[in-house]
């Protein structure tokens, strides 16, 4: 090896790589979605479309809170919407308890949320594979029947805070953050919220828990021969994933106001990681690709066209179907490769078809 | 110096290191045997995943079966393993990274030391490029980068040239012999290749079905007629 050649190595940039033409169309794609998000959708679309955009970037949250446990980690949790359930219900019977200031309860539900999560994540020390996927499934269950026995608060007293209200409009709905109470302006505090969680997995993938995550995904014995405490990082990534789903949870009970039971159904969970598959797991674009499968096609299915959209578990598994056996990266990994062989077989038809008219003419 | 006294491995009917005393003293020293000899299984009790039923490991005067697992990285111990571990979904810079930021090595020397190791082996593709993307070589020389970052005092190495060309082998070994004088650590190396292990090793431990059946200066050993018959599988007539 030339040392001149080591030298230039010596030199090269911390972060090479965050200028490299990859990032860039990351970093111009990241600001158009926002830009998007943020002023095009409000302004041109009506209220129930805000109304299910704001449920796409909660349930993105939820999606994101996989890319971290399977994604990542390689740990398979089929029990986060009943985390999300967790959440909604912990943001409500606060929300009524005190008067705390919005962000303020995000904070607190989150940190509950996490709390739980990593008491649900404690097999997965043990546990890997189909028998973590159970453990994760029946808590996800025995969460949903004790929500159904305690149901959801409604401005009563006592630990589940319910009272025997009849007239369910004379409930008060969850407190929305001050100055966004009307659903544009909430859609808004939503979506930076949720772009602030995806911030917050992303500065983890990117330093020294997402490089022992992913070591550990590789290989256990290997990670423990690099020295990574992997009982510590697994804990973590639990920790992760159930905060942001807390979050997640927090800004949904303020979205619908009055949450209920019917709202989390177990299998959720599976249409979730089904969901998080397709669009692509490994990376946080998958997650917002799920959010829009979980919240903004059945709205589409439901409102515009009609249709039943229980359809779409059949749809979704025939996806996932083709996910899993011919693009494991998910939509967000394959539809880029699809288009750029479109492209060139397009530039190849044209290219023939002016090579033809050259010699005709 | 690791001094194994008496150590003894057993799963269940089968005794994969049996009463093994020996010493690797310094520098690069070989451990061979055939298959199923116990080389990886002795490896797994250097690296924690295996507990001996018995014995004892001191390594530079210190009990190494003291210590959890993970915190042996930290201490200096580092090993490759027999199917090769580099991380597909990072970079080689992070991989070597990973490695340094869990030792015990500070902070501020982190990047030059991952620069240099990756140096160290000789990979001429960006270290930011993904390691998914590289050949077979390229990520055995991560690998061997991921060993040698940081202040290692131990570098275990199972099998680093299997499946590698000759000429690549070569580089292997040039890299494996100067891992003591650039590291200042010792090497144990597991391999196949007897024109490798005798090129870079001064010493050689020779296990057969979990025995340790001679050690001692490489050439010696590698002219045991014990240790030629166990290679070619011939009885012995005793």
């Amino acid at each position: 090896m030339a040392v001149a050649e080591a030298g230039d190595r010596r030199n090269w940039p911390a972060a090479v790589g965050l200028a490299g033409p990859r990032n860039i169309v990351r970093a111009v794609a990241t600001v158009a979605l926002l830009a998007i998000a943020l002023f095009l959708i409000p302004a041109t679309l009506g209220g129930d479309w805000v109304n299910t955009f704001t449920s796409v970037a909660i349930y993105s949250v939820v999606a994101a809170g996989l890319v971290v446990l399977y994604g990542r980690v390689g740990m398979i949790s089929l029990g986060q919407i009943a985390l999300l359930a967790i959440g909604t219900w912990t943001a409500t019977r606060l929300s009524y308890a005190t008067n705390i200031p919005f962000p303020l309860l995000i904070l607190i539900t989150a940190s509950i949320t996490c709390v739980i999560g990593v008491l649900i994540g404690l097999p997965a020390l043990r546990l890997s594979g189909l028998y973590l996927a159970l453990i994760t499934l029946m808590a996800a269950g025995a969460v949903n029947v004790v929500l159904g026995a305690i149901d959801f608060p409604n401005g009563g007293g006592g630990f589940t805070g319910r009272t025997a209200v009849v007239n369910l409009s004379g409930l008060e709905p969850v407190n929305r953050p001050s100055g966004a109470g009307g659903d544009i302006a909430y859609y808004r505090y939503v979506v930076v919220v949720c772009a602030l969680m995806f911030l917050l997995t992303l500065v983890h993938f990117a330093n020294k828990p997402g490089r022992a995550w992913a070591t550990i995904r590789e290989s256990e014995p290997a990670a423990l021969a690099a020295g990574v405490n992997v009982t510590l990082y697994k804990l973590w990534a639990f920790a992760l994933a159930s905060f942001i789903t807390g979050v997640a949870g927090c800004l949904l009970a303020a979205e619908v106001g009055r949450p209920t039971v019917y709202g989390f159904p177990t299998q959720d969970s599976l249409t979730m990681i089904a969901t998080a598959l397709i669009g692509g797991i490994y990376t946080l674009w998958g997650a917002i690709v799920a959010g829009v499968f979980m919240q903004l096609v059945p709205f589409i299915f439901q409102a515009e066209w009609h249709i039943n959209p229980n359809f779409l578990l059949i749809i979704f598994g025939i996806g996932l179907l083709q996910v899993l056996l011919t693009a494991p990266g998910g939509l967000v990994d394959q539809f880029p490769k699809d288009m750029a062989k479109l492209g060139r077989a397009i530039y190849g038809l044209f290219r023939k078809a002016t090579g033809a008219v050259r010699r005709s003419g | 110096m690791i001094e194994v006294e008496n150590l003894t491995v057993r799963f269940a009917g089968v005794t994969p290191i049996d009463d093994v005393t020996v010493t690797f003293p310094a520098g690069a020293c070989g451990l061979i045997g055939p298959n199923g000899a116990g080389k990886t299984t002795f490896f797994n009790v250097l690296s924690g995943f295996v507990k001996p039923a018995a014995g004892s490991i001191r390594v530079f005067g210190e009990d190494l079966l003291k210590l959890v697992d993970f915190r042996r990285a930290r201490w200096g111990l580092r090993r490759t393993f027999q199917t090769e571990q580099a991380i597909q979904q990072l970079s080689i810079f992070e991989n070597v990274a990973m490695i340094h930021e869990h030792s015990r090595s500070s902070r501020s020397a982190r990047r030059a030391a991952v620069l240099s190791a990756i140096e160290f082996v000789g990979l001429e593709a960006s270290p930011y490029a993904k390691v998914g993307g590289l050949s077979a070589r390229e990520r055995r020389l991560v690998e061997v980068a991921r060993a040698v970052v940081g202040e290692p005092r131990i570098v275990l190495l199972d099998e680093p040239a299997a499946g590698l060309p000759e000429r690549e082998t070569e580089h292997l070994g040039d890299l494996i012999q100067r891992i003591p004088t650039e590291f200042g650590a010792l090497v144990v190396l597991v391999d196949h290749d007897m024109t490798l292990v005798s090129g870079c090793c001064e010493t050689t431990a020779v296990l057969d079905f979990g025995r340790l059946i001679a050690s001692g200066p490489t050439a010696e050993v590698l002219r045991n007629e014990a240790v030629i018959s166990a290679y070619l599988g011939v009885e012995d007539a005793a």
